[in-house]
């Protein structure tokens, strides 16, 4: 790799011993993935501050020390538990001093605490075409999808390294060529579908993962008014069931407002067409409950909840209350500004628990009773059963909130 | 008795191993997909769902999903329940920084190699096999 002076400098050590260290991993991951130079970049979003054993630990002990300092605004994600309601999960107390000591490591260093899987909404966000080093798969494809900034496919540890040095290898999503669609995925129209919009979305971003893999795709047909939260959606799907980590949508996304401007001149793209069957296909798939059968809970907030989430639910709430655990995950900013307004007060009394700092499938939340787990993510059913052992039914937000207040499967 | 068989890649990520090769028929996510304390696929989704790849030589298209399967294999290298090495066809940025700070934390090698799709199908699986991964590149012999 070429290296500039500023590398040179950091690989030196004139930047202290762990920038080094973190430059020095840097240049063999940059190797690996045959990039030709650094760039530099303006935020980065660490993923590494959620415990997973003590070899997270080990890491980041492995940079402390009196001159290391992240050389960019830094955000961290969620953790392991929620440390403000720990005991809203079967969390032991060891895993909450274990996440409270990687929290203050990734602290020390410099990272903002913002404990969010959803860093892209707190202000300021990345500018379109500015690079950034986000790492939690549905951050990453987010700010690439929607804000048109660039950031590659982190994973926990490239964060770090990339925050501490300020540098990151040009590979990837980085760079203009890799991110033109070399898939051209036509969508029928929610109505087509006869899917509530939202659950819509939770289908296509599903499919998108299935059908792209870790290609980009440009998705045709989409609506023309998707909202910042259902592409949210859609993007933490098909990072889930794929590793897409950029998509277009047509007349939608910044990178896309025409087929020429997206599409690779010199290449012809694979097209494929997917039919209504499609998407019941996949509905049917994350959701084997029957009707009558018990629900356990509702959880919601993956990707975590925005205001306008919230503001969503407590309309379909309607005043109603539910009979069983409404968990809904957000950011603890996110949850003090839903303390001022004076609309949510229909969700405290339909039975909504906030959860801050974590996801509700990490450790599994402390839940009387079994049955299934009602949920409109897709990424929510798509991990919970493996991660936490819990039988998860995916359905629109409207629908969840009957199951809940039935406290069985309703249509 | 066949006579060894050897196949070509890039190597990713440096190292040697030899072990029990296991084929995955759909990509991995480490993490909410592999139980680093059982050593075994967890995702419900997976075709391969409840298949030990600890200790094996995993050859799989790629990862898939979260970024947190860096930490997930770091994980499994401490408890030393690790894929011996990964044999893919798309280099996955998240398993490869994985792969590196397992070597530069723990000092234990799990070479990640790139091949060709036609490749990938043709490694013998289950079969015993070596793989040595040196700094460009890399070789996968069955013996």
């Amino acid at each position: 790799m070429f290296l500039e002076a500023i590398d040179k400098a950091l690989l030196a050590g004139e930047f202290g011993a762990a920038a080094q260290r973190a430059m020095r991993l840097l240049l063999r991951y940059g190797e690996a993935l045959e990039a030709p130079r650094f760039i530099d970049i303006a935020s980065a979003h660490i993923d590494g501050c959620l415990y997973h054993g003590p070899s997270g630990l080990d890491f980041v002990r492995a940079f402390l020390g009196t001159d290391a300092r992240v050389r960019v605004p830094t955000s961290l994600n969620v953790m392991a538990v929620d440390l403000v309601h720990p005991e809203r999960f079967e969390a032991s107390p060891a895993l909450v001093d274990d996440q409270r000591e990687l929290l203050q490591g990734y602290l020390e260093l410099g990272c903002a605490p913002t404990l969010t899987c959803a860093p892209y909404q707190r202000l300021p966000r990345p500018a379109f075409g500015e690079h950034v080093a986000w790492a939690e798969s549905n951050a990453t494809v987010f700010v690439n999808s929607c804000l048109g900034a660039r950031s590659d496919r982190y994973g926990d540890f490239t964060d770090l390294c990339a925050a501490l040095t300020g540098r990151v290898p040009e590979a990837g999503l980085h760079r203009s060529e890799n991110r033109r669609a070399r898939l051209v995925l036509r969508v029928p129209a929610p109505e087509r579908c006869a899917q509530d919009r939202d659950l819509w979305f939770a289908c296509l971003g599903y499919l998108l993962g299935e059908t792209a893999h870790d290609r980009v795709a440009v998705i045709v047909g989409a609506p023309p008014d998707s909202s910042e939260d259902e592409l949210k959606a859609l993007g933490a799907a098909a990072a889930s069931s794929g590793s897409v980590a950029l998509f277009h949508v047509l007349g939608v996304t910044p990178e896309a407002s025409s087929l020429e401007d997206v599409l690779d001149a010199e290449q012809a793209p694979r097209e494929v067409a997917l039919a209504p069957e499609d998407f019941r296909g996949v509905a049917a798939r994350l959701c084997r409950a029957s009707e009558g059968e018990v629900v356990a809970a509702f959880c919601a907030g993956t990707p975590h909840f925005s205001l306008d989430e919230f503001r969503r639910l407590a309309v379909a709430v309607d005043g109603r209350r539910a009979a069983v655990e409404v968990l809904v995950s957000t950011s603890r900013a996110i949850a003090e500004r839903l303390e001022s307004v004076s609309w949510a007060e229909p969700l405290w009394r339909f039975g909504v628990r906030l959860i801050v700092d974590t996801c509700t499938y990490l450790t599994p939340p402390a839940l009387t009773g079994d049955g299934w787990v009602v949920t409109p993510s897709a990424k929510w059913a798509h991990y919970a059963p493996g991660t936490i052992g819990r039988r998860a039914a995916l359905m629109s937000l409207e629908r969840c909130v009957r199951c809940a207040v039935r406290g069985r499967i309703v249509p | 008795m066949n006579a060894a068989r050897e196949f070509g890649g890039r190597s990713l990520v440096g190292g040697a191993a030899r072990g029990e090769s296991v084929r995955l028929d759909a990509p991995l996510s480490l993490w909410g997909g592999f139980d680093p304390v059982s050593g075994r696929i967890i995702d419900v989704h997976h075709p391969q769902h409840g298949v030990r790849i600890a200790g094996r030589v995993v050859i799989m298209p790629g990862g898939r999903g979260s970024s947190s399967s860096a930490s997930v294999l770091l994980e499994a290298v401490r408890l030393g329940q690790h894929p011996l090495a990964l044999v893919l066809a798309e280099p996955d940025p998240v398993l490869v920084i994985g792969a590196l700070v397992a070597g530069d934390l723990y000092g234990v090698a799990v070479p990640v190699i790139q091949v060709e799709t036609a490749v990938l199908a043709a490694v013998p699986s289950p079969a015993t096999v070596r793989v040595d991964a040196a700094r460009r590149a890399a070789t996968i012999i069955a013996v």
